[in-house]
């Protein structure tokens, strides 16, 4: 049994040690906003933060999180009021929308990181966060917009 | 798409009033009142196989409380279809946009073609839709005329209400009863919005899936869960035309949480959108049944693919096009005239295999119960899936229901309904529900893929600098061999893709194909064999152009001419012309110069650049819209930068600016991950790549600024998720040539270059 707190509950599961986070989330917790795209870590779909930094859940051992506290896209915020999901309709960033999930949670590390990136900083702490769509542009420009916000707030 | 290729779409429709029918409960409408249904009538033996009885389309309901549901029966996959389509009927209804609930549509053959791909939902139903809601209207005017006792004509709809010239109104919800009970109006006698009055189409309207999105609570194929479902992983034959010979299944089965291990159906050509052979883990969780499938051991049946090795193969296609091909369009005496020319251009391009790797790798839930199976699918052809499945299953048609989720991406890979046959398949074996679930692995491994491909061009320069005489031959493995196992070489709706029907005015012109033979499922990757024909065509009149010493557009209007429609047919070519009818959709070389023109102008790209930076342009049409594209690049140290896309599309009329501007963005970023980078390879028969690290796509530090223009136009609607990008990789690699002096005409361009 590992112990975690998941959007701030505190969870228990009933896993291998070695089960991806990825896979406790959405087959035994039944949350399925955090998305599967690789398994190796190198697409950012399943971005998720374990205390406040940024993890890839497909490659992150459950056992991992023990003890520590997790947040999905579930729990970035109660409404959508995060600056960056805000930032995400007001640029109508998303097409398909799969990859947002781990955009958006890549997104709001940085933005707790830095809360002024200009373009290489985006470029560069974006780039594990794959986008098939191609909806690049307007990631950039939201990331902008929500950094603004962040900085009124 | 190539299901119909060759059947005319178009058709007269007949609106219904279906409030009677029981649709309502299939659908998960409530209290209903006014429900209309519209049937299109058959034209060609093949519409009428997909379409079945014919009977109803697209409809609108209108519940007595106002609410105005609009069933979407196209997929989503991220061109926006679910807000695009419902506008437009909206719009004619004259419905309150905060009032209309989206309703996805199941598979059935009453709404006509589902298949969402081929870039034409909107180029399909557009008119359609505009029928649906102002027969609607008309119907809710008439119940409001007859509750006043006024002349219909004293009655207007405006923004969700029936407006009496007195002044007095009613709502939608207060009339929808009595107007069920109408018949519906004529199409010839409806009437439609000007542009002046319309309220939604043309606007940018938000996704009305946005707030799911920003949330995580959308439901795309990976996230169906169901009570006592099965995950199941499945590891396929790495060659195609190989079945297992044996299988060792007692490491997976010893596997914690793994349940079951299943030999999948033996296989045998054509594939078409069957499941492939192989051995399937069922477990209590994904990661469970991806461990137990690593533990099988798995030998296979011998096969002449597992000699396929593509670079060897492509050297074979690259070796045939030189010599003279089977003529698929012609004029004049090409050869003559490059013979006798003062001097003479040759070049070969070549663009590999590639996989669409959306990033919802596919994903099928399915329950069998009682000789009925349901399954739930990131699909773009629910229909196809529907039949498919009832003919692997030997059931009917009727009895297998197709919900439609959303599809994270699909760029023509979930067109194959092959994962949804196999949670059928596993679903009947188990007696549980079962979701097949696709890892990046076998989505890259077990494509359908864009066929591998060279081509050959030649062009005579006369005295006066001008091309007299032009050849192009292209060979590739044709898609029709993954439904007919015999098909040996380009179809003519293949070469009618960008090929056959290359808009020049010349009198000396032969397109020729040469034969290739298939060792691997070949489908369609976004734009389709446009890629390929884009990529030589706009290569190769830039290599025109250099070795006339004019500028590149200046040579494409040379090649181009005269202000005309161009008809292939009248040159012996077997046109498909995208399904539609050349009188409603030309070929229309002023709309393709005008992009052109429009978007050197608006790029700058005939302005000089700082040293090791050029532009480079290209120009198609395609899915009956047209696009041009100026790219910058900068070569240094033989690295190539892409610092910025331009794109000016004609589309005819727009529905949804925004998201027409999200799929140029889109598309020309997949044009630009094929350019760079795209290439699936085979050794042994067996797909050399993996996953997104020896798969690479676009990532957003590659990702220059892109600009886009959108010709205002009211000529009928055209193709938009596509078109934007077949012109892309020729201009970066004429751009790259013009930066650098280094020509690329094979692609992908990491071959030799760091991109």
């Amino acid at each position: 049994m590992i112990t975690f707190t998941l959007n701030g509950k505190s969870t228990q599961v009933d896993a291998e040690a070695d089960m991806p986070l990825l896979w406790v989330i959405r087959d035994l917790l039944q949350m399925t906003g955090t998305k599967y795209g690789c398994g190796l870590g190198v697409c950012g779909a399943c971005t998720v933060h374990m205390d406040g930094q940024p993890i890839r859940s497909c490659a992150t051992p459950v056992s991992v999180v023990a003890g520590k506290s997790v947040t999905t896209i579930e729990g970035l915020s109660k409404d959508a009021s995060h600056p960056v999901q805000q930032a995400w309709a007001e640029h109508k960033v998303p097409q398909c929308g799969y990859c947002q999930s781990g955009q958006m949670m890549s997104a709001a590390a940085l933005l707790a990181s830095n809360p002024s990136p200009d373009d290489a900083e985006i470029d560069s702490y974006m780039q594990g966060n794959i986008c098939r769509c191609g909806t690049y542009p307007r990631i950039k420009a939201a990331i902008k917009s929500a950094a603004k916000f962040v900085e009124v707030k | 798409m190539f299901i119909e290729q060759l059947q005319q779409a178009k058709s007269v429709s007949v609106l219904h009033n279906v409030s009677r029918r029981g649709f309502l409960k299939a659908f998960g409408i409530s209290s209903s009142a006014l429900v209309l249904g519209v049937s299109l009538p058959n034209l060609s033996p093949l519409r009428a196989a997909e379409t079945g009885d014919g009977k109803v389309n697209l409809f609108v309901s209108i519940e007595e409380t106002g609410a105005v549901n609009i069933v979407c029966h196209r997929s989503e996959m991220g061109q926006g279809i679910r807000t695009s389509l419902p506008q437009v009927l909206a719009d004619e209804l004259e419905a309150d946009w905060q009032q209309v609930n989206v309703i996805q549509g199941l598979a059935d053959a009453r709404y006509g073609s589902q298949n969402t791909d081929g870039s034409r939902s909107i180029r399909h139903f557009y008119q359609t839709m505009r029928e649906m809601g102002a027969s609607a209207k008309a119907m809710l005017q008439q119940a409001a005329a007859n509750q006043w006792g006024v002349p219909v004509s004293e009655v207007s709809a405006k923004q969700h209400r029936l407006v009496h010239t007195s002044g007095k109104s009613l709502s939608f919800g207060e009339v929808a009863s009595a107007a069920s009970q109408l018949t519906a109006p004529d199409v010839a006698q409806l009437k439609f919005k000007k542009k002046s009055e319309f309220n939604y189409i043309g606007k940018g309207l938000p996704l009305v899936d946005m707030q799911a999105i920003q949330t995580g609570a959308t439901e795309f194929g990976q996230d169906v869960q169901l009570p006592g479902m099965l995950y199941a992983s499945i590891v396929r034959a790495p060659v195609i035309g190989a079945n297992v010979a044996s299988v060792d299944k007692d490491a997976a089965l010893a596997t914690a949480g793994v349940v079951d291990v299943f030999q999948m159906p033996e296989r045998s050509f054509p594939v078409g959108f069957n499941s492939l052979p192989g051995v399937a883990v069922l477990a209590n969780n994904t990661w469970a049944a991806q461990q137990g499938a690593k533990k099988l051991g798995i030998t296979w049946t011998e096969h002449d693919n597992q000699s396929h090795d593509s670079a060897e193969f492509l050297a074979q296609l690259q070796e045939r096009v030189k010599t003279k091909g089977k003529v698929q369009r012609s004029a004049g005496d090409a050869y003559a005239k490059i013979d006798t020319a003062k001097s003479k251009i040759s070049a070969a391009y070549s663009v590999p295999y590639l996989a669409h790797a959306p990033m919802e790798p596919p994903a099928a839930t399915a329950v069998f119960k009682d000789g009925s199976v349901e399954i739930w699918a990131c699909t773009q052809t629910p229909q196809a899936t529907q039949n498919t499945v009832a003919q692997v299953l030997g059931i009917e048609p009727a009895n297998v229901t197709v919900h439609v989720t959303l599809l994270g991406g699909g760029f023509g890979r979930k067109s194959k309904p092959d994962f949804s046959v196999e949670a059928a398949i596993l679903a009947k074996h188990s007696g549980k529900p079962v979701k097949v679930v696709w890892s990046r692995e076998d989505d890259i491994q077990n494509s359908y893929y864009h066929s591998v491909s060279a081509q050959h061009f030649e062009a005579g320069l006369g005295e006066d600098g001008k091309v007299q005489g032009w050849v192009q031959r292209a060979a590739y493995p044709s898609i029709g061999w993954t439904f007919s196992g015999s098909a040996n070489e380009p179809q003519s709706w293949e070469l009618s893709l960008g090929f056959g029907d290359v808009p020049f005015e010349l009198a000396d012109l032969s397109c020729e194909s040469h034969q290739a033979t298939a060792h691997a499922r070949i489908g369609w990757v976004r734009s389709v064999c446009n890629i390929q024909h884009a990529f030589a065509l706009g290569s190769f009149v830039d290599e025109v152009a250099v070795a006339a010493k004019k500028s590149t557009p200046e040579m494409w209007m040379e090649l181009i001419g005269s202000d005309r429609n161009v008809d292939p047919k009248e040159q012996g070519f077997e046109y498909a012309n995208y399904g539609d009818p050349l009188e409603v959709h030309p070929v229309s070389t002023k709309r393709l110069k005008h992009c052109l023109n429009d978007v050197i102008k608006q790029s700058g790209a005939d302005k000089p650049t700082a040293e090791n930076e050029a532009w480079g342009i290209s120009v198609h049409r395609s899915f009956v819209s047209y696009v041009a594209v100026a790219a910058k690049v900068r070569v240094e140290n033989n690295k190539v930068t892409v610092l910025e896309m331009h794109s000016t599309i004609d589309a005819g009329t727009v529905v949804n600016p925004d998201r027409v501007k999200a799929q140029q963005e889109g598309s020309m970023i997949f044009g630009l991950s094929i350019a760079l980078m795209g290439e699936i390879s085979f050794k042994e028969g067996k797909v050399q790549q993996s996953n997104y690290h020896d798969y690479p796509v676009l990532r957003i530090n590659q990702c220059p600024e892109i600009v886009t223009h959108i010709v205002e136009s009211e000529e009928v609607p055209g193709g938009v998720g596509e078109p934007g990008t077949p012109p892309v990789a020729a201009a970066i690699t004429n751009a790259i040539y013009h930066a650098s002096g280094k020509r690329i005409r094979d692609l992908p361009v990491n071959k030799h270059m760091q991109v």
